[in-house]
C-alpha cells in the first residue's frame, strides 16, 4: 500500500517538476506578461466597471420597459454579470481574441522567433498545439476577467437577493452565482472556434497585423451574414449562430438544446481550422 | 556514401522558390566531423536558404541534407536536439529580459532538463559575456548584445553542431576577438562548427575548412589550405624604378612580371631566390622601398574561383 502511494508521489511530483519548465507553461508567462495583453484584459475589466457606473448614474430617470439584462441590474447587482457579457460578447471579447490569436503565430514569425523556437527544436504540431492552448486559456481568463469585474461592481452598487429567471422561476444568490460561473464558461467555450481561426490565419502569414485584423474582422462579417434573411441557409453553420444561447441557462429547467448545437459548432470549427492549421504549418516552409 | 565522420551531407540539394529563382543549385556539401567549416559566399549566393534547408526549416525542391548521417525531414525534430544555431541574425522577444528569452528557448527544446535551466542558462551568458546584462529588456540590448544573445541561445546545451551564421555581425572588435575564442575553444572540445560569414579574414583565422558559393552553385571545397597552394605566392618589390626592377626580375627568371605604379611583383617560384634577387637589384642601381613575399588570402582565392569581387551580389 504504502509502496504504491509513494509510487503514485513520485509521479505526482515528477508531472508537476515537468509541467513547470514546460513549454506551455513558458507560453502563458509570456502571454499573460505581455504588455499588449495586460492592457486587453485591463480595457475588458473597465467596461462592466463603466457599465454598472452608468446604470447607477441614470436609475430613475428611465421607468421601467428597457429590454434584456439591462434594467434588471438595478434591482440586482448579479445581473451585472449577464448584461456584461451580453455586451461584450458580439465585440469587445471576439476582438481582444482576434488580436491575440491573429497574432500568435504570425508573431513570431514576424519577430524572426519563430525560426529559433523550431530550431530548439519544439517540434511544429507541438508548438501549433501549445499555441492552441495558450489561446483557449485566454478565452477562459478574458471571459473570467469580465464577469468578475461585472460581479464585483455589481455587489459593490447594487442590492443582491432572490434571481428572477427568464422562465419566471426565483432562485436564491447562491444558485445564482453558480448558474453565473457556468455562463462564464460557456461564454468563453463561444470563443473557441474564432480561437481555431485565428490560429489557423496566423499560420498563413508574416505579417500579425494582416492576420489580426482578419481575425477580429471575420466576427464582423459573421455578423453580417447573420442579418441577411436570404442567408438563413448557411446561418446555422456560422459560430456566432448560437452567442446568446447560454441565456438558457437562466430558464428552469434549463433548455440545452441551443447550448448543445452551439458547444458542436465550436467544436466543429476547432477540428476544422485546427487541422487546416497543422496542414499548413507542418508543410510551409518557414523563410522569416 | 556518407561516412560515419560526416557532421553534415548533402546531394544534390536544390532549392528553386516559388518566384523560379534557384537560390541553391545541386549543392554537394561534406562538412567532416570536428571541423569548424568555413561557408563563403557573396550576398544572395544561397548561403542562408541552405543552412535553412540543412535546419529543416525549408523543404528541398530536390536532393536532400543529412545531419549525422540522418536524412533531414523539413517540420521534423530528427537531429535537430544535437545542433545549436545561428540563423540570419539572432531574434528575440522585446519585452522579456535577457535571461527570460533564453528560459523560453530552453522551454521549447524537449530535450532539455528544466531542473538544470537555470544553471545551463548562466553558463550561456558568461560565455557570451552577457552576464551582467541579463535582467535587461531585450529591446534595451545594443545590435552587439543583441547577438550575443543569439550566440548564448546556440550554447544552451552542449550541442555536436554549431550552424553559426555570420556570428560577429555587428561586434565591436574586441568582441569579434572574444566570440573567435569562443568558436576555437568549442571547436578543441569536439563541437563541429559550421561557419557562414563574409568575413574572409575571419574565416582565414578560425577555419580549417571551407566551401566557397557562388550563385547558389559551390564553387570549391576543401581544407583552408588545400584552397590556398592552388595559389602561388607572388614576389613583389616597391620601386621608384619599375622599369629597371622589372627587367632584373626577367633576368631571374621570374615569371609573369607585371609592374602597376611603384609595384611590380612576378610569381614566386621556388628557383627565384629572394635574396639573390634582392641583392641583384640593389646592384643594378634600382632603389629598393621595400621587397617581400605575398602570401595569397582567401580573397585572393575567392576572386580566383569565382572570377567576382566579394561584394559583389547576384
Amino acid at each position: 500500500m504504502s509502496l504504491s502511494s509513494a509510487v503514485l508521489e513520485a509521479r505526482a511530483v515528477r508531472t508537476r517538476r515537468s509541467l513547470r519548465g514546460s513549454l506551455v507553461v513558458n507560453e502563458l508567462r509570456t502571454m499573460f506578461r505581455r504588455n499588449r495583453n495586460l492592457v486587453l484584459l485591463g480595457t475588458l475589466a473597465v467596461i462592466p466597471v463603466g457599465l454598472g457606473v452608468a446604470i447607477k448614474v441614470s436609475t430613475g430617470r428611465h421607468g421601467p420597459g428597457d429590454s434584456g439584462f439591462l434594467d434588471q441590474v438595478s434591482n440586482n447587482g448579479l445581473f451585472l454579470v449577464f448584461a456584461t457579457l451580453s455586451l461584450t460578447l458580439p465585440v469587445f471579447l471576439p476582438m481582444a481574441l482576434g488580436v491575440v490569436s491573429g497574432d500568435s503565430i504570425s508573431g513570431e514569425a514576424a519577430q524572426g522567433t519563430l525560426r529559433y523556437l523550431l530550431v530548439a527544436p519544439a517540434g511544429r504540431v507541438r508548438l501549433l498545439a501549445v499555441k492552441g492552448f495558450a489561446l483557449a486559456v485566454f478565452c477562459l481568463v478574458s471571459t473570467a476577467v469580465v464577469s468578475l469585474a461585472a460581479l464585483l461592481t455589481g455587489l459593490a452598487l447594487f442590492p443582491t437577493g432572490q434571481v428572477t429567471l427568464l422562465s419566471g422561476d426565483t432562485i436564491g444568490m447562491g444558485a445564482a452565482l453558480v448558474k453565473a460561473v457556468w455562463i462564464t464558461l460557456l461564454v468563453a467555450a463561444s470563443l473557441l472556434g474564432l480561437a481555431a481561426v485565428g490560429l489557423f490565419v496566423s499560420t498563413l502569414t508574416d505579417t500579425p497585423i494582416a492576420a489580426m485584423a482578419v481575425a477580429t474582422g471575420v466576427t464582423i462579417v459573421c455578423g453580417i451574414l447573420q442579418a441577411i434573411p436570404q442567408l438563413s441557409a448557411i446561418q446555422p453553420w456560422l459560430y456566432t449562430y448560437q452567442w446568446s444561447s447560454y441565456a438558457d441557462l437562466l430558464r428552469n429547467p434549463v433548455y440545452l438544446s441551443n447550448i448543445e448545437h452551439n458547444l458542436l459548432i465550436q467544436l466543429g470549427y476547432m477540428v476544422v481550422f485546427g487541422s487546416a492549421a497543422w496542414a499548413r504549418l507542418t508543410t510551409r516552409d518557414v523563410t522569416s | 556514401m556518407t561516412t560515419i565522420s560526416t557532421a553534415i551531407a548533402t546531394s544534390g540539394l536544390s532549392k528553386r522558390y516559388r518566384g523560379g529563382q534557384l537560390a541553391v543549385d545541386a549543392l554537394d556539401l561534406r562538412v567532416p566531423q570536428g571541423s569548424v567549416f568555413g561557408f563563403l559566399g557573396p550576398n544572395g549566393s544561397g548561403k542562408t536558404t541552405t543552412i535553412r534547408m540543412l535546419l529543416g526549416l525549408i523543404a528541398p525542391s530536390a536532393g536532400n541534407a543529412e545531419l549525422f548521417g540522418e536524412t533531414v525531414d523539413a517540420g521534423h525534430v530528427g537531429m535537430l536536439t544535437r545542433v545549436g544555431a545561428l540563423i540570419e541574425g539572432p531574434a528575440h522577444y522585446p519585452y522579456l529580459s535577457g535571461r527570460a528569452n533564453l528560459a523560453r528557448y530552453d522551454a521549447a527544446d524537449r530535450t532539455a532538463d528544466p531542473k538544470t535551466r537555470a544553471h545551463r542558462i548562466e553558463h550561456a551568458l558568461e560565455q557570451v559575456g552577457l552576464a551582467n546584462a541579463a535582467e535587461k529588456k531585450a529591446k534595451a540590448y545594443s545590435l552587439g548584445m543583441k547577438q550575443r544573445l543569439g550566440l548564448a541561445c546556440a550554447l544552451l546545451q552542449p550541442r555536436d553542431l554549431l550552424i553559426l551564421d555570420e556570428p560577429t555581425n555587428g561586434l565591436d572588435p574586441q568582441g569579434m576577438r572574444e566570440i573567435r575564442g569562443l568558436i576555437t575553444s568549442l571547436a578543441a572540445q569536439g563541437t563541429t562548427v559550421f561557419l557562414s560569414s563574409h568575413l574572409l579574414d575571419e574565416i582565414e583565422q578560425v577555419c580549417t575548412d571551407v566551401a566557397i558559393m557562388s550563385r547558389g552553385r559551390l564553387v570549391t571545397q576543401g581544407t583552408v589550405g588545400e584552397l590556398r597552394e592552388g595559389l602561388k605566392a607572388r614576389l613583389v618589390v616597391t620601386t621608384p624604378d619599375p622599369a629597371d626592377a622589372a627587367t632584373v626580375l626577367k633576368e631571374h627568371g621570374g615569371q609573369d612580371v607585371r609592374a602597376d605604379g611603384q609595384r611590380v611583383d612576378c610569381y614566386a617560384s621556388e628557383d627565384l631566390q629572394p635574396d639573390v634577387v634582392c641583392a641583384a637589384l640593389v646592384g643594378a642601381g634600382v632603389r629598393v622601398l621595400s621587397f617581400g613575399i605575398e602570401r595569397p588570402s582567401l580573397e585572393d582565392a575567392f576572386v580566383a574561383l569565382t572570377g567576382e569581387g566579394f561584394d559583389v551580389a547576384q
